[in-house]
């Protein structure tokens, strides 16, 4: 009898084992769904996937070498449905010789009669061009507050890695789309003062 | 094998006919830990759910019966829409295609093919007194009841448009976040998580069942086929389903706490919500079908009265399936601008998958060549899951294409396509079980009449149903619409008859459990004969309230 129940025992603590590594598998796999979300903004950093565009800083930037080839780019400027803001580029196309740093300059006006705090989302098209399109300087780096009724001119420093001229992908792309969307991050009472403006 | 009934009885045949030891009526069935009496629980459930699933399918298909709109406004008065709000009366075909798809994946599918033959048959096929945690096998149940109450009470409260959850059964955001304001929604994911807990659960249980309480000799390559596939079925399980309790957990904190996990004004992105959904969404439809798969592989067994062909090599298949299941998630999302090379990629991954599944289907035929084949109703919906099957298997490798996709994309092909494996797959897979093991789960035989006019009743609605959505789908006609363009009428009229065809097959079914209650002749233990091999052929129809309190021993020379 005694040995029954030890096997009864010794069976129980083996069920025990199974099911907890069994559990542990499935809070993995919840953790790993949690962990997608910075993996997956890494990954489209790193990738250009979907559109996202590469930050780098004015040293790496020194260091590219024109082409002597030009492409023609874009600029385009939109906000989100609740930004009581008016957003738009300075210039619709520029044409820039790849390699050779650029600024574009954007302009936003806020409407209100509050501070209105955006940032600003970002995307290229089309989508396979968008890991060659460098930004060294954005206003989308940071958030931007507009008191009522202020204007701002706003640039973005940028340049095109030569490497696209070697991508097969981006064989026929004669013209690439920067895109920006400003999205509303908070709304301030009227006496905030305005910390964040740098245009930068 | 030298195994006869009695010696698995317990004791039974020493004390009275009321001495399985069976608990009270609310002890047995409301605060169960038998693994029969839950895949009992669980059957009835899911045909029960099925039932409410189907019916909103009938809705649907009579909405579709002529161009406009002439239900709707009826079943969105029903949950309380104002009747004058025409949005809400569109809203209502958002509710009901959403309910329907999620009714009858965690609702009906999974509860019948995992819940209720798994439970009933993986502990006695691998000759176990239960399963590893009764208990816990209990709460699974009755978390993926809770869900579906919650699922149900969903549509009667407001969901933004108008009454009731109408995100799809893929629940996308944005439209799920801040496109679904009300609660409605968030009825709806609770029932998701509640469903998922409880399939996690259950998945927990069968790992640990098959590991750990296989009677002693039966190895792990001696096992049937079919709790070959419910251990894969787990594994999936166990791996896929957290990732959907994240993003549908982002979901909600996204909607209700101000997070913006999908939301790009605060840096999220709604692509992001896809792919976690598609990675748990694929495996999810291995998930429904590879239980089926496992069953018709002992149907075809038993009635070609041969050894599965490629015992082996049909377990591992089903191993292959499960692994690839989870690297083609992003076929679902062609259209999401993937690149060139990643669309490359998930078609060649995908269509790598008819690779396994070609070696099932093959080697079930390979099965049935040169047996001695009995046409018994269970073969007969087995041979028609392999028709049906191969032909959902055959659109689907036409879908696998990223190129033909950007065509076909969210067309009635796809949902052609689907059906064919699932609602006629995996349900067909279903009916066979049911005629297969019904008799030993009862103690009744049903009507070997009933259910072959079942089956061809059956197969020719279904086929009326979804054979025409190929033609609609390649002619253009979108999913998800309550209306369509006049030049869609004769196949959508015809795909209705098909479903009245169908519904009428139901009625021939539901007769024969009846029959089989009232004046089905009690069967005897191993009432398919010789070719019926497995350990739930050892024991009495139906197997007494414990089973092999002496385990069985397998003996080297017992066959699958």
């Amino acid at each position: 009898m005694a040995q029954a129940s030890n096997a009864a025992e010794r069976a129980k603590q083996s069920n025990r084992k199974v099911a907890l590594v069994a559990l542990s598998l499935a809070l993995g796999m919840l953790g790993l769904g949690y962990a997608s979300v910075p993996l997956y903004r890494i990954f489209c950093q790193v990738t250009g996937y979907g559109g996202t565009t590469k930050r780098v800083d004015a040293a790496q930037a020194a260091s590219v070498v024109d082409s002597g080839r030009m492409m023609s780019v874009r600029f385009d400027a939109n906000t989100a449905r609740d930004m009581p803001w008016e957003f738009k580029p300075l210039q619709v196309k520029d044409s820039v010789s790849i390699g050779v740093r650029d600024m574009a300059l954007f302009w936003a006006k806020n409407d209100s009669d509050k501070p209105i705090t955006g940032t600003a989302s970002f995307n290229v098209e089309p989508e396979q061009a968008a890991k060659y399109f460098n930004k060294i300087q954005c206003f989308c780096f940071t958030e931007q507050t507009l008191q009522p009724g202020e204007e701002v001119r706003m640039p973005v420093l940028y340049y095109i890695d030569p490497a696209i001229l070697d991508d097969p992908d981006n064989k026929d792309v004669a013209e690439i789309t920067l895109s920006y969307t400003f999205h509303l991050t908070s709304v301030g009472d009227a006496k905030t003062l305005d910390q964040n403006n740098t245009g930068g | 094998m030298a195994t006869t009934a009695e010696q698995f009885q317990g004791h039974a045949e020493d004390h009275g006919h009321d001495h399985d030891h069976k608990p009270a009526f609310f002890a047995r069935w409301f605060m169960s830990t038998n693994h029969k009496d839950i895949g009992t629980m669980y059957l009835i459930f899911a045909i029960l759910a099925g039932v409410i699933g189907g019916a909103v399918s009938g809705i649907m298909r009579a909405e579709l019966m002529e161009p406009g709109i002439q239900y709707l406004g009826f079943f969105s008065k029903l949950v309380g829409d104002d009747p004058s709000n025409f949005n809400a009366t569109l809203h209502m075909w958002n509710v009901l295609i959403t309910a329907h798809g999620l009714i009858m994946v965690f609702f009906m599918v999974m509860p019948a093919i995992i819940g209720g033959f798994g439970n009933w048959f993986v502990p006695i096929m691998i000759g176990a007194p239960d399963m590893a945690f009764p208990r816990m096998n209990n709460i699974s149940f009755w978390l993926t009841v809770a869900g579906f109450c919650s699922l149900m009470l969903s549509a009667f409260v407001p969901g933004g448009t108008g009454m009731g959850a109408g995100t799809g059964w893929t629940v996308y955001a944005p439209l799920s976040t801040t496109g679904s304001p009300g609660p409605a929604v968030d009825f709806g994911i609770f029932a998701l998580h509640l469903a998922g807990a409880g399939s996690i659960m259950g998945a927990i249980n069968f790992i640990t069942t098959i590991f750990n309480m296989r009677a002693p000799g039966m190895t792990m390559h001696k096992m049937p086929l079919f709790v070959w596939s419910v251990l894969v079925t787990a594994f999936l399980l166990l791996l896929s389903l957290p990732v959907l309790a994240a993003a549908i957990t982002m979901l909600l904190t996204d909607r209700n706490f101000g997070t913006t996990f999908f939301d790009p004004a605060g840096g999220g992105d709604p692509v992001l919500y896809q792919h976690l959904f598609w990675f748990f969404g694929h495996p999810e439809v291995y998930i429904m079908i590879l239980p089926g798969f496992g069953i018709i592989s002992q149907i075809i067994s038993t009635f070609s009265k041969k050894p599965v062909f490629g015992y082996l090599g049909m377990a591992y298949a089903m191993v292959a399936i499960g692994v690839v299941g989870f690297i083609v998630w992003a076929h679902h999302m062609y259209s999401t601008g993937l690149s060139v090379n990643t669309k490359m990629y998930f078609t060649a991954a995908t269509m790598v998958i008819a690779v396994p599944t070609g070696i099932k289907i093959f080697s079930w035929i390979a099965t049935m060549w040169g047996g001695s084949i009995e046409f018994k109703s269970p073969m007969i919906w087995a041979i028609g899951f392999i028709f049906l099957f191969t032909v959902g298997g055959v659109t689907g490798v036409v879908l696998a294409n990223g190129g033909v996709d950007d065509v076909m994309h969210d067309t009635y092909y796809v949902v052609a396509h689907f059906h064919y494996v699932l609602s006629l797959g995996a349900v067909t897979a279903l009916f066979a079980g049911f005629y297969y093991w019904f008799p030993k789960m009862s103690g009744k035989m049903h009507s070997e009449l009933l259910a072959h006019v079942h089956f061809w009743v059956f197969f020719v609605g279904v086929n009326m149903i979804f054979f025409p959505m190929h033609f609609l789908g390649l002619q253009g006609m979108p999913r998800r619409y309550p209306d369509y363009a006049e030049a869609y009428a004769y196949w959508n009229h015809f795909a209705t008859v098909g479903y009245m065809i169908m519904a009428a097959s139901l009625g021939i079914w539901f007769l024969n459990i009846i029959y089989a209650f009232v004046a089905g002749r009690k069967a005897e233990d191993n009432y398919w004969g010789e070719g019926a091999t497995t350990l739930e052929w050892t024991l009495t129809s139906p197997p007494p309230y414990h089973q092999f309190e002496t385990l069985p021993v397998i003996e080297e020379t017992a066959h699958h």
